[in-house]
C-alpha cells in the first residue's frame, strides 16, 4: 500500500512489475510473462502480468491459476536461453487440458527475460 | 525486456503518464511510445507510433500485424478516475469498491464535517466547492462523475462542469422526480435536451439494491456497462 490507496495491489498489475524490477535490481534473473491475446471465456484479459525469478518465486498471474505451473517452466528456459517465446495455450493444445484450461478459452502467453 | 525500460515504465506510471510498450514478438525488441516522443528501435516508424497512440485512447492492448511482422502493443495508461460528488454514506463504500476495481477516486465536498479521512481512509479528497473542485480535477475521457449529495444546491455545480466534459459517465443519485426536477433546472441553464441525456439517473442498475453498498455496487456495475460498451463501439468503428 504505497500511496495509501486501499486498492493498491489488488486490482493493478503495478505491484507485479515493481516487484520484477526489484528482483533484477538484487541481482536475481527474471522472467516476465503476458498475457498478449485471448479467445473465449478467458479469466485473465491482456496485459495481465506474472514475474518469476530463478528461484521459483511467483507474482501475478495469467490465468485463474490454471496455466501458471506450465508458464513457470517455460519462463526458467526463457531466463536460461535469454530468447522470448510466445506460448499457447487452450482448446487446440493437450497440455492445456492436462493442466486444465477447463474455462474453454485459449491465450497467447508472451515470455521475456528481464535483461 | 531491458531492465531501464521496466523502469521507465514504472517511473511513468507513477507519474500517471501514459506510455504504450511495443514488442518485436520475434526479436524481442521493444519500443516506448508517448503521445509527443517515442524511445526504442521502431521510434521513427509512424506506422507503428499512430497504431500505439490509438491504442493509448483506445486503452485497448493487442498484437497488431506490421508489414509481415508480429508486434504487441500494450498500452500503460493511468488509472481510471471517478469523482464523486457527495462525501456521503453511499460514497463510502462507493470510493472503497471503485478504489478495488482500478479507480483513481476524488471525493469533492465543501463540507468538513462530511469529507474527513476517518470516514474516507485512503481516499483523496477535494474540500472545494462542487463546480471550483470539479473545474480543478478536469474530468476527460477517462473520467467517470457521480452525484451523490442530493441537494442541488452541490449536485447541480458539479453536474454543469461535467456536463461540459469528456466524462465517460455521469450519474447522478435520486428518484425520477428528483431528476425531472434536475432536468428542469439545467435546461433552464441553457443544457440541450441531448446534453442532459447523457446523465444516468436514477443512477446505477436497477438490482434491487437497498444498502449503501448494494447501491455502490449497482452505481459501479453501470459504470463498468458503459466503460466496456463505450471502448467496444470505438473499437468497431
Amino acid at each position: 500500500m504505497a500511496d495509501g490507496n486501499i486498492a493498491s495491489g489488488l486490482s493493478q498489475d503495478d505491484d507485479v512489475l515493481n516487484e520484477a524490477a526489484s528482483w533484477r535490481k538484487d541481482g536475481r534473473n527474471v522472467a516476465l510473462a503476458t498475457v498478449v491475446s485471448t479467445w473465449g471465456s478467458s479469466p485473465r484479459p491482456v496485459g495481465s502480468h506474472l514475474a518469476v525469478n530463478e528461484n521459483g518465486k511467483i507474482v501475478g498471474s495469467v490465468s485463474g491459476g490454471c496455466i501458471e505451473g506450465a508458464v513457470v517452466t517455460e519462463a526458467m528456459d526463457v531466463m536460461e536461453s535469454g530468447k522470448p517465446k510466445t506460448l499457447e495455450y487452450g482448446v487446440t493444445n493437450e497440455l492445456a487440458w492436462e493442466v486444465g484450461l477447463a474455462c474453454g478459452g485459449s491465450i497467447h502467453v508472451y515470455v521475456e527475460k528481464v535483461e | 525486456m531491458k531492465q531501464e525500460t521496466l523502469s521507465q515504465i514504472l517511473e511513468d506510471q507513477a507519474g500517471k503518464k501514459a506510455v504504450a510498450l511495443v514488442t518485436d514478438m520475434e526479436a524481442g525488441d521493444q519500443t516506448l511510445v508517448y503521445r509527443d516522443s517515442a524511445n526504442g528501435p521502431e521510434q521513427d516508424n509512424a506506422e507503428i507510433l499512430n497504431i500505439a497512440r490509438h491504442a493509448m485512447q483506445d486503452d485497448r492492448s493487442k498484437i497488431h500485424e506490421i508489414g509481415g511482422r508480429k508486434y504487441f502493443v500494450e498500452v500503460f495508461n493511468p488509472p481510471l478516475r471517478m469523482l464523486i460528488v457527495g462525501a456521503v454514506h453511499i460514497a463510502q463504500p462507493l470510493s472503497r469498491m471503485a478504489s478495488v476495481a482500478g479507480y483513481d477516486v476524488t471525493v469533492i465536498d465543501p463540507r468538513a464535517s462530511f469529507a474527513t479521512d476517518e470516514r474516507f481512509p485512503g481516499i483523496t479528497l477535494n474540500g472545494e466547492w462542487p463546480d471550483d473542485g470539479m473545474r480543478e480535477l478536469d474530468p476527460d475521457r477517462r473520467t467517470a462523475v457521480i452525484t451523490l449529495t442530493h441537494d442541488p444546491k452541490l449536485d447541480d455545480p458539479g453536474l454543469e462542469v461535467a456536463l461540459k466534459s469528456d466524462a465517460f459517465y455521469i450519474g447522478a443519485l435520486g428518484s425520477r422526480k428528483t431528476h425531472a426536477g434536475r432536468v428542469e433546472r439545467l435546461t433552464a441553464a441553457g443544457f440541450t435536451e441531448a446534453e442532459v441525456s447523457r446523465i444516468h439517473a436514477p443512477v446505477g442498475l436497477a438490482i434491487g439494491s437497498i444498502s449503501p453498498a448494494e447501491i455502490a455496487v449497482s452505481i459501479l456495475a453501470q459504470v463498468t456497462e458503459v466503460l466496456h460498451r463505450k471502448v467496444e463501439a470505438r473499437a468497431a468503428a
